[in-house]
């Protein structure tokens, strides 16, 4: 397709495989590349089949874009002997990917992306020329926490969403600018919606976080946005939920938060708050008197965890991890925990010849890792593999951070990382949070360590932000209310006694710091169902209703307050500069474990543990699908060809 | 001179009128310009563009694949259609609705149809009392092209030409 016309040449030549010489005179537009172009789409055109209009690419096709400029307006297929256009056998790719083989024009870049963005060697072709095929060489299923990007990568309608099977064509449908929530890579994505109703997500270009991938999660998992939705307000009555009128339990929030000592007020957060409610629900509290605001997640390995900005977020930007030569990854499996992530890391390993490192448990990654051991009683001998790095790359997940061993292993890999040698801009240390909301929250000065806290403060009022995990593991005693302000309802909304039904990311949009401590706003789509409210506004509510003015009414004021409370969270898009990196070891708590020998854990270790990760996920329909035939395809034989 | 002599023979001997007469009693013996319409029917042209229909194949399977390219074209956005996928894998819409108070009849859903399964057909008598009865649904629709397929296939054959 890409022929031109170079003068002194005598045929057409292809500019993608030409190489450049000086005094070279060359004609895109010209009769002759015109005339070129036209034949050869002619030729892919004789072996396509006519059905765009039952086609789900149709609108957004490559090929019909092209028909539209180089096509010939009549056709020379005539048929004469009746043996019809070529027709292929479609593949089984998964529940998520629809195949229609017919309709492949052999650009093979499922293949590669397969092959260099994946590591999956599931795809390929088989046979030459015009008999050529592709497919899958064994039955196999294409299953990868980055598939859903081979639909956007086709340019014709051979792969599709699945799940978006025939709901939409791209003319009317309406793009919201947005980010993605089910990992804390702040993926660009773009949510596509119609009649009030999300259909699907793509991903959006940002050569600065995702590239031009999305996680099949962030993909995919938008149908739980239809299940199990709170969508009216409800309260606790005779162990039995309620539904009821916005102003009735406002006016019982109101009097349980009056009507508690401050001190017995507590707030947590969920994963996917965005900065607006986090800040809104922290100036409330504060007002009242109390200063517990808490997120599920724990990192205590130092009290200064919440002020400096270095010891609790990735580090380096996340493009310049392509450019690392020796990763070491402790306790963490970037595969899954952030796909878009591990693809950068893929990227090194594949055009950088980086060499890949791990300490704990052994888990499916998609690059040739070296496992040299356990636990953090290992690192003092890890330190050897780095030394003769240019760019090492230490990334650290943050389930470790929660554990016993934090300190230790933070000191260990603080000493590790200021005794080699880089460049000054160098980051080498970084974490690899797994929640939307984590960066957000303690920029917003939130504290990690929810459940600790619970139980060691014992609330009497407990104002939950979409935290589920929490009262998975703790339930409130008969004393404590629980007010739940979220869009789901699971084991958080169950035991709640009032339950404020709030707006999920689609709806309410919002600011979302990313694993960089990158700042995005993500643009609002759809409306919230029901009664539910935009979730920083039922905390506005709740102020007027308790009698305190929060200066803040409309988005422009509440994007004012966040610029008091930190610059970051309105400067859109920028990385700010780690300040204060060389505190933390001096900051770090005591040393109290002595379980140094206990192995590291990581809680997605293969594929099938990736679908389904949390609530918001494991509610999903599609999510649960493809789960199910991850398991089915370890059975298969083909498992591991 | 002369025209005012013609003037005044004109206005006396009242030949106007005499002229005016004889058309009237001229049109006594000519064929009636009207018809009597609920029982006589005027010619109407193949292309005439009347109520809506959905075609069928010969095999009764229904012809729409809801490709909404006619609900994309339509000037007046009358056209609603929902796809879903079928038992039997094809594709299908669920829900096709033409809102006929909004409809302009310019015809360019069945110019869209890449299956010509919408057609405007030659009816042009479906008058109803309400609103509601004017938003036809799928069903209905299909049920006119059930009921005029003779018509409209007479109608395509005599077109097929020009299109």
């Amino acid at each position: 397709m890409c022929l031109v016309e170079i003068e002194g040449m005598w045929k057409p030549q292809i500019a993608c495989a030409m190489p450049v010489a000086k005094n070279m005179k060359i004609r895109t537009n010209s009769e002759v590349a015109y005339k070129a172009q036209e034949s050869v789409l002619e030729f892919l055109l004789t072996d396509h089949p006519l059905d765009c209009p039952i086609c789900d690419q149709g609108g957004e096709c490559d090929l019909q874009d092209l028909s539209m400029k180089f096509g010939s307006d009549r056709t020379r297929f005539t048929d004469i002997h009746f043996e019809g256009k070529r027709a292929v056998e479609n593949k089984n790719l998964g529940p998520l990917i629809r195949t229609e083989m017919t309709r492949c024009i052999h650009c093979t870049r499922c293949i590669r992306f397969a092959s260099q963005v994946c590591g999956l060697d599931v795809l390929g072709t088989a046979g030459r020329g015009g008999e050529m095929l592709v497919g899958t060489y064994v039955d196999k299923m294409f299953l990868s926490e980055l598939s859903g990007n081979i639909i956007d990568l086709c340019p014709v309608g051979a792969l599709t969403n699945k799940p978006y099977m025939f709901k939409a064509r791209p003319w009317e449908i309406n793009r919201a600018n947005s980010i993605d929530v089910t990992d804390a890579t702040g993926t660009n994505i773009s949510v596509n919606y119609r009649f009030n109703r999300v259909l699907r997500v793509l991903p959006r270009e940002n050569e600065e976080v995702n590239q031009e991938w999305l996680s099949d999660k962030g993909r995919w998992s938008i149908d739980s946005l239809d299940i199990q939705r709170l969508v009216t307000p409800m309260y606790k009555c005779n162990d039995c939920l309620v539904a009821t009128e916005w102003d009735i339990v406002l006016k019982m929030v109101s009097k349980q938060l009056k009507c508690t000592k401050p001190f017995d007020i507590m707030a947590i957060a969920g994963p996917y708050c965005n900065a607006e409610t986090l800040v809104a629900t922290k100036d409330l509290l504060n007002v009242l008197g109390s200063e517990h605001t808490y997120i599920e997640r724990n990192v205590d390995y130092s009290e200064a965890v919440v002020d400096i900005r270095a010891s609790y977020s990735l580090n380096i930007c996340m493009k310049n991890i392509a450019l690392s030569d020796k990763i070491l990854l402790v306790g963490t499996n970037p595969r899954f925990e952030a796909p878009v992530l591990n693809a950068r890391i893929r990227q090194a390993y594949m055009f950088n010849e980086c060499d890949v490192y791990v300490i704990g448990p052994k888990c499916e990654y998609n690059y040739h890792v070296e496992y040299v051991g356990q636990s953090v009683k290992d690192l003092s001998n890890a330190k050897k593999y780095l030394q003769n790095a240019k760019s090492p790359l230490i990334f650290v997940g943050i389930d470790q951070l929660q554990t016993p061993n934090a300190v230790t292993l933070m000191r260990e890999l603080i000493r590790i990382s200021n005794s080699l040698k880089k460049s000054s801009d160098w980051k080498v240390l970084n974490i690899l949070p797994k929640e939307a909301s984590f960066a957000g929250a303690l920029e917003a000065g939130w504290k990690p360590g929810g459940l600790k806290a619970i139980q060691s403060l014992k609330p009497r009022v407990i104002l939950s932000l979409g935290a589920d995990d929490v009262f998975r593991q703790w339930s409130p005693p008969k004393d404590c209310t629980v007010i739940y302000i979220g869009f789901q309802g699971d084991s958080g909304a169950a035991c709640a006694s009032i339950i404020l039904p709030g707006s999920a990311y689609t709806e309410a949009g919002g600011t979302f710091l990313n694993m960089e401590c990158r700042s995005q706003y993500a643009q609002p789509a759809v409306s919230p169902p029901g009664k539910a409210r935009y979730d920083w506004k039922i905390i506005r509510a709740i102020a007027e209703y308790c009698q305190i003015c929060l200066f803040y009414t409309d988005p422009d004021s509440i994007c004012r307050r966040l610029a008091q409370i930190s610059p970051n969270f309105v400067s859109c898009g920028t990385c700010q500069k780690r300040l204060f990196e060389d505190l933390i070891p001096q900051l770090l708590a005591n040393d109290s474990s002595d379980c140094v020998g206990q192995p590291f854990d990581v809680c997605m270790k293969k594929l099938k543990e990736y679908y389904c990760s949390d609530i918001y996920t494991s509610n999903s329909p599609t999510m649960v699908k493809a789960q199910k035939a991850v398991m089915k395809m370890e059975k298969s034989p083909y498992c591991h060809v | 001179m002369g025209d005012f002599v013609d003037r005044i023979a004109q206005t006396v001997f009242w030949t106007e009128l005499a002229r005016g007469f004889a058309v009237t009693i001229a049109h006594i013996f000519k064929e009636p310009a009207t018809i009597n319409y609920p029982f006589e029917k005027g010619p109407l042209s193949p292309r005439f563009r009347g109520e809506h229909a959905l075609r069928r194949y010969p095999s009764g399977e229904e012809r729409c694949i809801a490709c909404k390219l006619c609900e994309a074209y339509c000037p007046a956005q009358a056209i609603t259609i929902d796809a879903e996928e079928r038992n039997d894998g094809s594709r299908r819409a669920i829900r096709y609705d033409i809102d006929l108070t909004k409809c302009i009849f310019c015809g360019y859903c069945q110019e869209a149809c890449p299956v010509d399964a919408i057609v405007e057909g030659p009816n042009f008598e479906y008058s109803t009392e309400t609103h509601e009865e004017l938003m036809y649904n799928k069903e209905k629709l299909l049920s006119n092209g059930d009921r005029w397929e003779p018509e409209i296939v007479s109608n395509l054959r005599d077109n097929f030409l020009y299109r």
